[in-house]
């Protein structure tokens, strides 16, 4: 099938506007003209261009399909005047999105204008009044720019005022536009000249009955041209009086579209329905418009007699305005959504007085809106310059507020019975914003910026490639309150986790925004956050970062704020050390006389009830699935709150409920079908310890040497400096254990649910997946207590006790924080019978795959506990590297993370 | 001289995919960026990607090859920032020019080899034009939205440099891509259109691509699919199209629609999926070919191939996949 493509005007704002020949009148807007709007004029000249967008928002509110935009004026400096407005117009999605009719008789304004609008324009207008060279040169400049053109019915001679004069310059310029110039017919747009009528003067008469000719003629001899026409000149005359006016231009259109006139520069909120014009004027309108009997002005005398007898009747705008009468809170989220800066001022004062104090209606109704339009964006119902727009009305709201914020501090000062915080007189917020080293993409950034910017706060962007230390310089330097950091290729998200050890390294307190498009949150919470604690958040868009920004910096709401993150983060962070103190280290040495004090002769040594490993194959998966732990599975969908009250939060009751009842019903189908097979193996042996840090264990007479890293951070008096190797006893023969467990099978479930698009599914079988080796992780522990090394014969715990780690003894994972070191993982794994014994294989960074998998070390001492090792120095690196065998290069490597 | 017009009626042609992707398995360091020439260059160089065609050019000119073994028609410079713009990042302005003629020798030479080799499969360079890193549309000044952080005229100048760069090289054709303001590529076509007339040469070919970024259906300077095709037709491209930003899923019904309304012929250059939680792209080359397959079938192609986290493997089971399949014909256009 071929496709045929019509050769209509094809224009475009942020939307397309394409003229088939059925389309109706094209209304072209004409208030935002300072030609013809005194109002526009003195808005222009005063820069009050805020009022001025208002103008032009209200033409395209009353059906304006283009606007014109003039900006000829003696006393404006147009060029600039032009690109001024147009520039801020483009932020106005709700303008931009009709195309622009850039109107000047100065062809500088003209290309001005064409140099800040990315849709397909129109000039209006190009002519052959100098002559046809200058006319071909101004017409390949519209064309190179892609603009449609409007021709004006002048030539070297004139304007033309007659109908063979307008057919005949107009089928002129149509010759040389499209033969010379090799323009489009389609792009060609013919203003044949309004003229007054009714002005007194006889010749004038037929100005309207001339172009009404010349549009029929013109469309027949080019038809695939257009006519348009500066509509408000026919009834200049009649200045003054609207009422008639309007009623003139009614009637001059009824007659020039039916001729072929396409489209026209009106007012388009003040155009009369032709069939509603009261019957008298309407036939004094045809008579003189029409030039009927009117050879001695009698037409025209009758109409200005007529006119006299009514008073300029001035119309209701016609214009949506049912939202205004809605509750405050309401209101001012329309405002938002909509971007409509018109009536916030007055909102936001009507709120300030209803709410008890002016920054309640900040993070009340304020937040609340911005969190829809942040969730209409996430949703791709609301797109960037629309929420830039709803950021600016959030900045003018909060403007407002910002007086009555200040003379509260004031008062705060002045009233030493209350609480006098020196923060609370910092100025506003300051955001550092960055894109990290290596990355050049700042687009993202950029918006982020703006928003924030409209938001109140300070914002100093370093642009882009900025090094980790010149980011964390500034912000000292700055005393910024968050720092925003950037980046779009892949490597960005390493450069990030480095400034996030480094800002842990240099021990800043300010809290890290990470976006960009190739960051997400679980990076974040992953690779980010454990690097820094004193706030790493995942801002999905630059409409969230407004919120985020905002809970970060109200006292109030940042604990709350960072706790829910915190919580999101637990599980994957683990049990993250001591880091509060100065960093004041010990010597290893001194760090090793402060090991944990046990007291010995208390401690019984409990042999298990095997040495060596035991397979756990395919394990009973409907007993792993009671030890679930169903916070971590909420979290992965972005449901937070403590299970199982989440099931019945007032807000997200209904939905966690709808998820954990979907996810009921896949175990079940899971553990009935056996789609997946636990796999699990536990070993335990003789562990003797031969040196304050180093634990050799006896495998069947084959020593291994275990490994272990002290805390070396200088302590309050009586506290320990921990290594694992202290829950050892120091002289006797004593026991270790160790575990893995894995989750196979997954891969071809996955595969079904993606080849069905059932995401929701994958996502649950993932997320369960994570949560039985977990659970796994768990019950093998309890029966280690219990049963297999029975250390704790008699515990009796819930299956909350166990969550909350209410138990004896731990299972510290080689890689987290107590025994940082990943790669004695290949010791475990190697004790525990290799890649065998449950599948687990460890790739090349030690991660353990299938993903789904556990492991960890059992420690049965009473006082073992878990903790964080945290900074190590150079003298512990050295003796460690030692112990290990490995040269300082590979363990400096490997300990990265814990080195100062 | 082979006619690229020629060739597009008879089939569908394949662009190659990602330059970055496949510099990344190089791992090269800030050394291997600089060079002997620039080891004293008082910034740092690394990520300047555009820079290896001077520097390291038997890897640009190695990567070049891996897509025309793959089954490349048409492969892209190595020049998606290579603009005074762009290159100020690293204080490279005055690089700009060379980096474009180098790339384009680096395409040129590779392609030139395999269609001597097979002169029945002609490859083509295509000049890449990006979209810079400052944008015409956009304020990134956060109290003033009418501010805005370069001229039109400044981008005609950064984009004349380099299409004057490029066509000294050798390219076949220019590709204005990865378009996230409308305005810019109008810039870059002007730019285009003045550097033939102003230098009395034949125009060369334009290929036009824009980058949709989200579920909005948008440009991120917010015009819809039809406003921005309609923004840029006069360009009177060899053909116009998307990439980047979506993976194959997500751009089909914008390239439904595309094929709907472009006069010109129409191209595609998704990237391998979406990005992973770790920013990776691990849609592999089967999965992104079978999505594509039913692009061709449905007729909606001409120009094909792989933008971020593609590889030769992507483009050569692409290319595989739509062989078979008529291109797209182009609509008849009435007057």
């Amino acid at each position: 099938m071929i496709q045929h493509i019509q050769p209509y005007l094809r224009l475009s704002g942020l939307e397309p506007l394409i003229i088939r020949p059925e389309t109706n009148f094209v209304n072209v807007g004409e208030r935002t003209n300072v030609t013809g709007s005194k109002k526009f004029a003195r808005l222009i000249r005063d820069a009050q261009y805020e009022e001025a967008l208002s103008v032009a928002r209200q033409q395209v509110e009353n059906g304006a399909q283009v606007l014109d935009i003039n900006m000829d004026d003696a006393l404006l400096e147009g060029v600039n005047a032009m690109t001024t407005f147009l520039n801020l117009l483009q932020a106005e999605p709700d303008i931009a999105k009709i195309p622009i009719m850039i109107d000047s008789s100065k062809f500088e304004i003209i290309v001005a204008g064409l140099k800040c609008v990315q849709g397909k324009c129109i000039v209006n207008s190009i002519s052959m009044k100098e002559g046809e060279a200058k006319f071909i040169e101004q017409a390949i400049i519209c064309k190179n720019f892609g603009a449609a053109v409007i021709v004006m019915a002048f030539d070297e001679v004139g304007q033309a005022d007659t109908k063979a004069r307008k057919v005949e310059i107009c089928h002129r310029a149509y010759k040389i536009l499209t033969q010379q110039v090799g323009f489009a017919p389609e792009d060609i747009i013919f203003d044949p000249n309004i003229f007054a009528i009714a002005t007194g003067i006889e010749e004038h008469n037929n100005y309207a009955v001339d172009f009404i000719e010349a549009t029929r003629e013109i469309k027949k001899l080019m038809p695939l041209a257009k006519v348009s026409g500066g509509v408000s000149n026919v009834s200049f005359s009649f200045r003054g009086n609207d009422h008639v006016r309007e009623a003139i231009h009614s009637v001059f259109l009824y007659h020039a579209i039916r001729a072929g006139m396409d489209m026209g520069i009106v007012n388009a909120g003040q155009l009369v329905v032709y069939d509603e014009i009261e019957p008298q004027l309407k036939q004094l309108c045809e008579d003189v418009i029409l030039n009927i009997n009117n050879d001695d002005n009698g037409t025209t005398e009758k109409l200005i007699a007529f006119a006299d007898t009514v008073k300029a009747k001035g119309k209701e705008l016609v214009k949506d305005e049912s939202w205004r009468n809605q509750e405050v809170e309401k209101r001012m989220e329309h405002a938002l959504i909509n971007g409509i800066t018109e009536y916030i001022d007055a909102d936001t004062e009507e709120a300030r007085l209803k709410y008890p104090k002016p920054l309640d209606v900040i993070e009340g109704p304020l937040m609340d809106g911005m969190n829809v339009v942040g969730d209409l964006f996430g949703a791709g119902k609301m797109f960037l310059p629309q929420v830039v727009k709803s950021a600016r009305v959030m900045k003018k709201a909060v403007a407002v507020l910002t007086p009555f914020i200040e003379q509260e501090k004031e008062e705060r000062r002045n009233n030493p019975n209350q609480s006098n915080n020196p923060a609370d007189e910092k100025g506003p917020a300051k955001i550092l914003l960055a894109t990290v080293k290596g990355d050049v993409h700042d687009i993202g950034k950029n918006i982020v910026g703006v928003v924030l910017g409209c938001n109140g706060y300070d914002i100093i962007d370093l642009g882009v490639m900025v090094s980790a230390d010149k980011i964390l310089s500034e912000a000292q330097k700055h005393n910024v309150d968050i720092i925003g950091l950037s980046g779009l290729i892949t490597p960005s998200l390493d450069e990030m986790v480095h400034i996030a050890k480094e800002m842990k390294r240099l021990d800043l307190k300010i809290p890290l925004m990470i976006g960009g498009a190739t960051t997400s949150r679980m990076h974040t919470a992953v690779k980010i956050a454990p690097e820094f604690d004193k706030g790493v958040i995942h801002v999905l868009d630059a409409s969230r970062s407004v919120t985020v920004a905002g809970s970060l910096l109200n006292k109030e709401s940042k604990p709350v704020f960072l706790g829910d993150i915190k919580t999101e983060y637990e599980k994957l962070k683990a049990d993250f050390g001591n880091k509060k103190s100065a960093k004041q280290n010990l010597d290893f040495i001194d760090a090793q006389k402060n090991a944990a004090k046990i007291n010995w002769s208390n401690y019984n040594v409990v042999k298990p009830k095997f040495t060596g490993t035991k397979v756990l194959n395919n394990y009973n998966l409907s007993e792993i699935a009671d030890y679930i732990d169903w916070q971590p599975f909420f979290i992965a969908w972005e449901m937070h709150g403590k299970f199982p009250a989440i099931l019945s939060d007032s807000v997200i009751g209904t939905e966690a409920t709808k998820l954990y009842n979907d996810a009921q019903i896949l175990l079940k189908q899971i553990i009935e079908e056996n789609w997946l097979t636990a796999k699990g193996v536990v070993g335990f042996w003789k562990a003797n310890k031969t040196n304050p840090d180093s634990i050799t264990i006896d495998n069947n007479n084959n020593k291994v040497a275990l490994e272990f890293l002290r805390q070396q951070i200088k302590k309050a008096e009586g506290q320990p400096n921990l290594s694992l190797a202290d829950f050892i006893h120091p002289t006797e023969s004593d026991y270790m254990g160790a575990f893995s467990v894995t989750i196979e099978g997954i891969e071809k479930h996955i595969k079904r649910f993606e080849d069905n698009l059932d995401d929701y599914n994958k996502i649950i079988l993932q997320a369960l997946a994570d949560r039985l080796a977990e659970a796994f992780a768990e019950l093998l522990h309890q029966k280690t207590r219990i049963e297999y090394w029975g250390y704790a014969k008699e515990e009796q715990l819930s299956n909350e006790e166990l969550i909350k780690e209410g138990y004896q003894g731990i299972r510290p994972a080689p890689g987290y924080p107590a025994c940082p070191d990943h790669t004695e993982k290949y010791k475990l794994f190697e004790l525990l019978g290799g890649e065998d014994a449950t599948g687990i294989h460890l790739t090349e960074s030690l991660a353990m795959y299938p993903a789904s998998s556990v492991c960890g070390w059992y420690f049965a001492n009473p006082e073992s506990k878990y903790f964080g090792v945290g900074k190590i120095e150079k003298d512990q690196l050295a003796d460690y590297a030692k112990r290990k065998g490995m040269n300082i290069e590979d363990a400096t490597k490997w300990l990265r993370p814990i080195l100062e | 001289m082979y006619n690229i017009k020629e060739i597009l009626k008879e089939r569908i042609l394949i662009i190659d995919g990602a330059m970055g992707t496949m510099i990344q398995r190089h791992k090269l360091e800030e050394t291997d960026y600089r060079g002997e020439r620039f080891k004293d260059w008082p910034k740092d160089v690394k990520g300047n990607n555009d820079l290896l065609s001077i520097t390291q050019p038997e890897i640009i000119i190695g990567i070049h090859k891996q897509y025309l073994d793959a089954g490349a028609d048409i492969i892209e410079t190595n020049t998606f920032s290579s603009t005074t713009i762009a290159q100020a990042d690293y204080d490279m302005q005055s690089l700009a020019y060379e980096m474009n003629v180098a790339s384009a020798k680096c395409a040129r030479a590779a392609a030139d080899e395999y269609s001597k080799n097979n002169p029945n499969k002609p490859r083509f360079v295509a000049g890449a034009i990006g979209p810079l890193n400052k944008t015409l549309s956009l304020s990134p000044d956060v109290n003033n939205p009418g501010y805005r952080a370069v001229t039109f005229d400044e981008v005609v100048e950064a984009y004349t440099e380099q299409v004057k760069g490029l066509v000294e090289g050798g390219v076949d054709v220019l590709l204005v891509e990865t378009i996230f303001d409308t305005l810019n590529a109008k810039a870059a076509i002007y730019a285009i259109k003045n550097f033939f007339a102003q230098n009395n040469l034949p125009e060369l070919p334009i290929m036009i691509s824009g980058t949709i970024t989200d579920a909005s259906g948008r440009t991120l300077s917010g015009q819809t699919l039809e406003a921005f095709y309609v923004s840029l037709v006069h360009a009177n491209p060899l053909s116009i199209g998307l990439n980047c930003a979506l993976g194959a899923k997500e751009m089909r019904p914008h390239i439904e629609e595309l094929s709907s309304i472009a006069k010109c012929y129409t191209s595609a250059y998704p990237n391998a999926g979406l990005p992973n939680a770790f920013g990776e792209y691990d849609e592999q080359p089967h999965e992104t070919a079978h999505i594509i397959e039913e692009w061709a079938k449905n007729g909606f192609l001409n120009i094909v191939g792989g933008c971020c986290g593609t590889t030769p493997d992507h483009i050569r089971h692409i290319a595989e996949e739509v062989k078979n399949y008529k291109p797209r014909v182009l609509p008849i256009v009435s007057t």
